[in-house]
């Protein structure tokens, strides 16, 4: 359980003002000059020893990626591009960041440019997000006004422009180069690596994407000091996180809580248990609809995060949490996600643009069981061959949730499938 | 250079290179649909994948770059199963439908999927169905069939620089298209056909006339412009059934133009397939003896300079030969091979050819273009201009007329009046090509076939000395003169142009309407404006019935370039022969043994029995046509006639891209691109 006093994010919920007075009330843009001069590897080494890893998806740690960027620059200049491209299903957290916390943001995108070096910043909101780019635009603009960013970033003689880029609403433009082109204004497709963007990123420079929330809590680290981040949750799973529950919960939210909370407490705790009870749960998602599930028996002792949720052959993802309780129609619902990632396929590369929608029409014959019982073995070797065979990770994406079905809840597949022969023999 | 071992073999390549590019060196085949080695790089078909050491995953080795020390497997299951994987994935959608399909038997999805697929497919959902594409009169599209390699995007977008060409949709409904349903406008669109790997571009005139195991593959040589493209040429029985590119990377690399590549069905329409004679007004069919009785008849007792000959934009350097062989043995001095009046001096080597060469291209930093518009006179040429603009730092001028090249240029002015500028030094172009390293010109018929042609040629000769383009000591020759015909360096070389006394193209048509002349002999000459021959007795040899036969009194049925081994030397000086693809139609011959038959028939026969025996004699007396795929260098010497030049603005003597010669003019494809692109008259009344 998290203290009070060890919360990042005090207004999440927007109860107080969001406004730049009511961000710097609750402590935004408090010596944000002494700690923008102390420097680009006086950040990296503070963030590296409070083993901040990556709040988007992939959990990579974050000092690590930054010290990525040229050392030297070689002339071209560095960017620090924030991916708002919020569009994982189940997750809404960056949104309440976006619209309650953007001095937090501004803050944080302000400390992350030093240490990558870079004067410029963009900010690509998901195009659905329309209040949310509205109130960071409040926000940067208010920054702006009070010369806490701009050509002399709160007087510490840093330049620093903060940009916000809207986007159109495809899910794809989540993966950090398809951000990229989308954000040079061309189709959001994701590139080739190597080059990774810290050689060649955004506009051919140097550039780091860092998600919503990673960004945001580089103040508080670096005010409140690594060791009391790294003493939240355990050992290289470190700092807060911000979860948001949905599903079959008795009260959705977002929430914050320190890393490694045991998932069961984190239901009970913030979203009112599991509704009908604890034992009328079923399997849970933990991380975004593109990690495997996890059944009722892993939720029990599960903690949430990185490690243990690899452990269990899932992930940390997002952070969101979906509740399915025994009412659900667990193929019903990974058919449903199947199709989500059929359509947000970019079709860049054969075995997502292909795969994707083979793996979908085969879930829709699952969903009421008109396949045959060898089929899920073809489904999860189709979803193998999709795995690890593309050039980003949405092939990965598309390939887990149906993994988690088969691996968890193969009986009930082959229940439907038996079920549907003998009332079709019966006819 | 960095040093891999690839299957425990040990490579060691350039740096830069792909893992592919490195398997290649060491021999191993890797499957690919996206990758080509003159596009960029897409990285989207997956078929590549191989496994590399300390790497979970497979890698694309087309996008990945080597690195010392790297260890790449090709062969192991996981790739065999990758390979696998991908090819299935192709295949879901694909409709399998090569027994209808015109890529079937030369298609890299078929021999792939034999290679390296499974035996069956798994999959029994519905397939995808996709609709068609308006490409034009030239590429027919099946679009179900596309794998979504995007090399057509990258070719259309890099190669031919026009965006026209993308992809819309995503995932599954990604389609490849033209956005606003209109024909490709390229010059270069044929080339994807050849790119797609599967049957989705297929050729359109070709559309289900031949498998391709059934078609014979002569190697030959491209006369539809003045490059000399290497082409393949695929026949079946008597019939030319398609043209393809065949890879020279100094002159066309591996692209062709669409005219080089469909015209060829003009090879089988307004054939001259036998002799005829015009009696009474009137052209009527006639045996070869009647046809040199005829000659004869008429050229009895005429004198030498009373006969010319002009030879056109097609012939080879044998027939050249020959007919300069007859002349002289005719005593006529009278003859010309540049039909459009350009006045190139044959003694100044220098002075008439495409200097840079081609592949030198893309060593120039500056180039000045006068009165050329190289995407129409030579698209090839105009293609690796624009290879070289893509490469960064390279300035463009053109003195002429503005029209779109591909690529960015300076708009210098349209005449004289810019060059004169340049010269000066007063125009901002002048201290680019004043600071260039190697600076290159290109002077085009537009400046040269006029009457103050050889004024412009010194001013340009002037300019090219000016700016050091010429006379350096490091081999670097910045003077380069674009052709527009096949057959003029050839006649150039072995001098097919006036001799001591003789007039050139315009002095015989004037002699010839004032009735001066009393026989012109044209070889193929069609580009004349033949009302000014007056009344004079004119013989015709060609292949086509064209211009030239119209106003012919006696016809002399020839062999087009895919009907004879001839020699053709392109605008760089370069020399090539063309193969005998099949055999001239009806009565017709090669056009050496006409002139060697017609010889015999006035009483002056010629030294030769045979082509051997041609050539020997040929290459003895013109020592240049001997090397074959070779360019001697010349050394530079002033070219033109100063003289009073007018302010007539350049305009390039292509107008209409698509019909230039009797060939083209004869090929349905070619009309039907006139009419899509618009490059011809304008409808009438009686339009289908």
């Amino acid at each position: 359980m998290l203290n009070d006093q060890d919360r990042i994010f005090n207004n999440i919920y927007g109860l107080r003002p969001t406004t730049l007075d009511g961000a710097k009330a609750l402590g935004d843009w408090d010596s944000t000059k002494a700690l923008v001069l102390k420097g680009r590897d006086w950040i990296i080494a503070e963030c590296k020893a409070a083993s901040l890893r990556g709040r988007g998806g992939a959990g990579f740690p974050t000092a690590l990626k930054w010290t990525f960027m040229p050392k030297v620059p070689d002339g071209r200049p560095h960017f620090l591009v924030i991916n708002a491209d919020e569009g994982e299903p189940g997750t809404c957290k960056d949104r309440e960041i976006l619209r309650n916390e953007p001095h937090k943001l501004i803050e944080g995108a302000l400390l992350t440019a030093v240490a990558l070096g870079a004067n410029a910043s963009y900010c690509y909101v998901r195009g659905e997000f329309y209040r949310e780019a509205e109130a960071l635009q409040r926000a940067v603009d208010e920054a702006y006004d009070a010369k806490l960013i701009g050509k002399d970033a709160c007087g510490s003689g840093y330049a620093f422009d903060f940009y916000v880029h809207r986007g159109a609403g495809a899910y794809i433009c989540g993966e950090e180069t398809a951000l990229i082109e989308s954000l040079e204004g061309k189709k959001g497709m994701p590139r080739l690596k190597p080059p990774f963007p810290a050689n060649a990123g955004v506009f051919g420079c140097p550039t780091t994407v860092n998600n919503v929330e990673t960004v945001s809590v580089v103040p508080a680290i670096l005010k409140r000091g690594p060791a009391w981040f790294a003493g939240l949750g355990r050992p290289n799973n470190t700092g807060t996180k911000l979860f948001c529950i949905s599903g079959h919960v008795n009260r959705p939210c977002t929430v914050e809580d320190s890393m490694s909370v045991p998932l069961k407490e984190l239901i009970e705790r913030h979203a009112g248990g599991v509704r009908g009870g604890w034992d009328n749960l079923l399997a849970i998602i933990p991380g975004g609809s593109s990690v495997p599930m996890i059944p009722k028996s892993v939720c029990e002792t599960v903690l949430m995060d990185f490690d243990s949720l690899v452990q269990a052959k899932s992930g940390l993802g997002t952070g969101a949490v979906m509740v399915m309780d025994k009412s659900t129609d667990l193929v019903k619902a990974i058919a449903r996600l199947s199709k989500f990632y059929m359509h947000e396929s970019c079709g860049q590369c054969t075995p997502c643009r292909e795969g994707t929608g083979w793996l979908y029409r085969m879930m829709k014959r699952m969903v009421t069981g008109d396949a045959r019982v060898e089929e899920i073995d073809l489904l999860e070797e189709v979803s193998r061959q999709i795995e690890g065979h593309t050039i980003c990770a949405h092939g990965d994406a598309s390939a887990w949730p149906i993994q988690g079905l088969i691996r968890h809840f193969r009986p009930e597949m082959e229940r439907r499938i038996a079920e549907r022969r003998s009332r079709t023999l019966a006819a | 250079m960095p040093k891999l071992t690839i299957d425990g073999q040990s490579v060691e390549v350039p740096a830069g290179f792909t893992v592919i590019q490195a398997c290649e060196v060491a021999g191993i085949e890797i499957p690919r649909f996206c990758y080509h080695e003159r596009l960029s790089i897409a990285g989207n078909c997956r078929m590549c994948l191989v496994a590399m050491e300390r790497s979970p995953k497979p890698i694309a080795s087309c996008a990945q770059p080597v690195a010392d020390g790297m260890v790449i497997h090709t062969n192991t299951e996981m790739v065999r199963k990758a390979r696998r994987g991908v090819m299935e994935f192709l295949l879901l959608n694909h409709p399998l439908d090569c027994p209808i399909c015109d890529q079937g038997g030369e298609c890299d999805l078929q021999d792939q999927a034999m290679a390296y697929g499974y035996h069956g497919s798994r999959y029994q959902e519905p397939k995808r169905a996709v609709k068609e594409q308006d490409f034009g009169p030239l590429i027919s599209t099946a679009m179900t069939r596309c794998i979504h390699c995007t090399r057509c995007i990258r070719f259309a977008t890099e190669v031919a620089g026009v965006q026209e060409l993308g992809a819309t949709g995503r995932g599954e409904d990604m389609e490849v298209g033209t956005y606003v349903q209109k024909a490709l406008s390229s010059e270069l669109s044929g080339n994807m056909i050849d790119l797609c790997p599967v049957g989705a571009l297929t050729n359109r005139p070709y559309a289900f006339e031949a498998r391709s195991w059934e078609l014979a593959k002569i190697e030959s040589i491209d006369v539809m412009d003045a490059i000399g493209s290497n082409i393949r040429v695929d026949v079946r029985g008597p019939e030319v059934l398609r043209v393809l590119p065949r890879v020279n990377e100094d002159v066309n690399e591996e692209w062709i133009s669409d005219k080089t590549r469909f015209a060829c069905d003009g090879l089988m329409r307004q054939r001259l397939d036998r002799p005829y004679v015009r009696r009474n007004g009137k052209l009527q069919a006639a045996t070869w003896d009647e046809a040199f009785a005829a000659i004869a008849e008429r050229l009895k007792g005429v004198p030498g300079s009373r006969i010319a000959a002009l030879a056109g934009d097609l012939a080879c350097a044998e027939s050249m030969y020959a007919v300069k062989e007859l002349m002289a043995a005719l005593g006529s001095t009278h003859l010309d091979c540049r039909q459009d009046g350009a006045p190139l001096d044959a003694e100044n080597r220098a002075g008439y050819l495409f200097n840079t060469t081609i592949a030198g291209v893309e060593k120039a930093d500056v180039c000045l273009l006068i009165g050329t518009d190289p995407r129409r006179e030579a698209p090839i040429l105009n293609a690796r201009l624009r290879k070289r603009y893509l490469m960064g730092g390279f300035d463009i001028g053109l003195v002429g007329a503005a029209t779109d090249l591909t690529y960015d240029y300076r708009p210098l002015g349209s005449g004289q009046g810019a060059l004169d500028k340049i010269l000066s030094g007063d125009d901002p172009f002048a201290k680019k090509l004043a600071g260039a390293k190697h600076p290159m010109l290109i002077v085009g018929m537009g400046a040269l076939a006029r009457p103050d042609g050889a004024a412009v040629l010194a001013q340009v000769g002037l300019l090219a000395e000016r700016y050091h383009m010429v006379g350096r000591t490091d081999g670097w020759n910045g003077f380069n003169v674009l052709h527009t015909a096949a057959s003029r360096v050839g006649g150039l070389t072995l001098g097919f142009v006036p001799g001591r006394g003789g007039k050139d193209t315009n002095g015989i048509l004037e002699a010839a309407s004032a009735g001066a002349l009393d026989a012109v002999y044209l070889l193929g000459a069609d580009e004349i404006d033949m009302g000014r021959l007056g009344h004079t007795f004119v013989i015709y040899q060609g292949h086509h019935g064209d211009a030239g036969a119209h106003r012919a009194d006696v016809i002399l049925p020839g062999a087009a370039y895919t009907e004879k081994s001839g020699t053709y030397v392109n605008t760089e000086g370069l020399v090539q022969r063309t193969t005998m693809a099949v055999f001239a139609p009806g009565e017709a011959r090669e056009d050496w043994a006409i002139v060697r038959a017609l010889s015999a028939a006035l009483g002056r026969t010629l030294p030769f029995d045979d082509l051997a025996t041609l050539r020997q004699r040929m290459v003895a007396a013109y020592p240049r046509l001997e090397t074959l795929d070779h360019i001697t260098p010349s050394t530079w010497r002033k070219v033109g006639v100063d003289g009073q030049t007018s302010d007539q603005p350049f305009v390039s003597p292509v107008e209409n891209f698509y019909m230039t010669d009797p060939i083209s003019r004869a090929s349905p494809t070619m009309a039907a691109c006139v009419d899509t692109f618009g490059a011809g008259t304008a409808k009438t009344g009686t339009h289908g």
